[in-house]
């Protein structure tokens, strides 16, 4: 008997030595493994070339338009730099919307630490299993659910005839509600025409962003410092001001972060509960839609952006960016 | 030592207080659908009747901006979906020039107020005279729901053992099978969760949306316009019970998908 082996059977291929190519996903994937950075390119075009163009070139149109002006005559688009518009931005009337809105955003950042920390406080110290669940429940959906949905509640709430009207009378307290809304420049006709009202909806519908940093930054306090606070013979009102509180500080601005920006930024909250002096966001949207000059409504749109600007710089000096 | 295990009173009444104030007002929009009283918001409500559900479903000019409001949620969430999971595959474990740059690229469109993206894309359609579509409102909600799948996908690629991965490249999968057969079904819940909050988001957009539709009606649009010049209040609060339930199960799903880990879902919007 002659033992030969077929050689088409036994002979090794020596180009599939190891494994057998499979086709054009192997051999990506060899360059990929001794390329890694073809491959970190590969991942990223598609999504930076949709922000770079997308969002970044509207950006960049939005700073063109600030740069361009409106022909007073023919309301018609000028094509060429100036600051003419930047310029219109300091008249008295413009003016007035800038400073209302900051103030505006500064009460409702100042009213949501206020509401918002017994909140962060109890969640972060007290709150364990499914209390904890529940808080965190209890901040994370009216975060999400809808914004809309949110402002016309508080319109059902503020009206003349609401709720509000209804339960000061049941309980004869309709005379501290007339001596409030009778307060000059935050009282009003009625709660939903008032300053009143407006910062009521402000501050619930963003409550919820200062609540969650807030939370985040007092969870990180360690029990040992309350209780070494304590052993030194503080009271708990000692230890609030002067270990807690301090602690707090870089969620509680990394939660201003989110309320002031989202505060000067809207235009639903007060045209729909508000006296009618506008916000900056009010006068964007309506000098881009019914007086058509866009150039100036860029302008204004490049107000809350440096305004942010200078917050943010201030903000990250103090850490804040760590409780994020 | 003084056991301090126990919150003060005054916490907890001001606590439970707070999460009262965030809840209640919700619940107005439940009562007042079945109010009888179309005209004004009197409180208590004279009458209750669910006639509006009927008439909210039989009022035309409600169904074409439901559909768009849904088609565009369905569509941005799966660009959203495609550019996140890209996104966070390349920067979760990378380390590289310009990576904290490209970070805050990716959360920008969130962090700024929706009326600098809106009016920045405005401003963009305006100098490339780009007429008003689907397409236009899908390109502002596309951008801004980039950054919610990413902070989902990129909190589980993290919590990914790379082992895993270098186990299947040794038994001789390549890249695609690996991460058809490893990476996906471990990415797969956070991603369902960051699209489910992507969904949520974008149905319920109203700020963007205005500036982007030109006269095209989304549902929030829709509701805009009745709150400013309202005709049968009642069918406005039937519409936001649509929009709450439509946006509220999603979270839900997102909180259950994810809970438990460091990456709870939802953490920031």
């Amino acid at each position: 008997m002659v033992l030969t082996a077929d050689p088409s059977r036994t002979a090794p291929d020596p180009k599939g030595a190891i494994l057998p190519t499979r086709g054009l996903g192997d051999r990506l994937s060899a360059v990929f493994w001794r390329h890694p950075n073809v491959l970190l390119v590969t991942l990223l075009a598609l999504p930076l070339l949709w922000l770079v163009v997308v969002y970044l070139g509207s950006l960049t149109a939005l700073l063109l338009q600030s740069f361009y002006s409106i022909d007073e005559f023919s309301g018609q688009i000028r094509r060429e730099f100036t600051l003419s518009t930047y310029a219109e931005l300091l008249r008295p009337a413009n003016m007035d919307i800038i400073i209302r809105t900051v103030a505006m955003s500064a009460a409702v950042t100042l009213g949501a630490v206020v509401i918002g920390f017994p909140i962060a406080y109890f969640a972060a110290r007290y709150a364990k299993g499914h209390w904890k669940a529940l808080f965190y429940l209890g901040v994370m959906l009216p975060l999400w659910s809808s914004y809309l949905v949110k402002v016309y509640a508080w319109k059902l709430i503020l009206a003349r005839e609401g709720i509000i009207t209804w339960a000061t009378d049941g309980i004869g307290a309709s005379a501290v509600l007339n001596g409030i809304l009778a307060l000059p420049v935050i009282g009003g006709t009625s709660l939903s025409t008032s300053y009143i009202g407006t910062w009521l909806v402000f501050l619930y519908v963003w409550l919820p962003y200062m609540i969650l940093p807030m939370q985040a930054a007092l969870e990180r306090v360690p029990q040992s410092m309350l209780e070494a606070s304590s052993d030194l013979g503080a009271s708990r009102w000692q230890t609030m001001r002067t270990v807690i509180f301090p602690l707090a500080m870089p969620g509680i601005i990394a939660g201003s972060i989110f309320t002031f920006s989202l505060t000067m930024g809207d235009y639903i909250i007060p045209q729909i509960v508000g006296s009618s002096r506008r916000f900056i966001g009010q006068a964007v949207y309506q000098l881009q839609g019914t007086a058509g000059n866009i150039p100036l409504a860029a302008a204004f749109a490049v107000v809350p952006i440096v305004i942010m600007l200078i917050y943010l710089t201030i903000a990250r000096r103090k850490g804040a960016f760590d409780a994020l | 030592m003084r056991s301090d295990n126990r919150p003060p009173l005054i916490l907890t009444v001001s606590a439970i207080g707070g999460l009262l104030f965030l809840h209640v007002p919700i619940l107005l929009i439940f009562l007042y659908a079945f109010t009888t009283d179309e005209r004004t918001y009197q409180f208590p409500p004279p009458g209750l009747t669910t006639q509006w559900f009927a008439v909210a479903w039989n009022r035309a000019d409600i169904w074409p901006p439901l559909y768009l409001s849904l088609k565009v949620a369905a569509l941005s969430t799966v660009m959203a979906l495609i550019l996140g999971t890209l996104c966070a595959a390349a920067m979760a474990r990378t380390r590289f020039f310009g990576r904290d740059q490209i970070s805050l690229l990716i959360i920008l469109p969130i962090a700024l107020p929706g009326i600098i993206t809106g009016m920045s894309l405005r401003s963009a359609f305006s100098i490339m005279d780009i007429p008003f579509s689907t397409w236009t409102i899908l390109m502002g909600h596309a951008t801004f729901c980039i950054v919610i799948v990413f902070n989902n996908a990129v909190a589980r690629f993290r919590r990914l053992s790379g082992s895993i991965v270098e186990a299947s490249m040794d038994l001789g999968a390549n890249g695609f099978q690996t991460f058809r057969h490893v990476i996906l079904p471990n990415l797969g819940s956070a991603l369902l969760a960051g699209g489910m909050l992507a969904f949520a988001l974008s149905f319920d957009e109203v700020i963007v949306t205005t500036f982007t539709a030109g006269q095209q009606s989304t549902l929030p649009i829709w509701m805009l316009n009745e709150l400013v010049r309202p005709r049968q209040r009642p069918v406005t609060n039937v519409v936001a019970i649509v929009v709450f339930v439509t946006t509220f199960v999603p979270i839900l799903i997102a909180y259950y998908l994810t809970r438990g880990g460091s990456e709870t879902a939802g953490g920031g919007k």
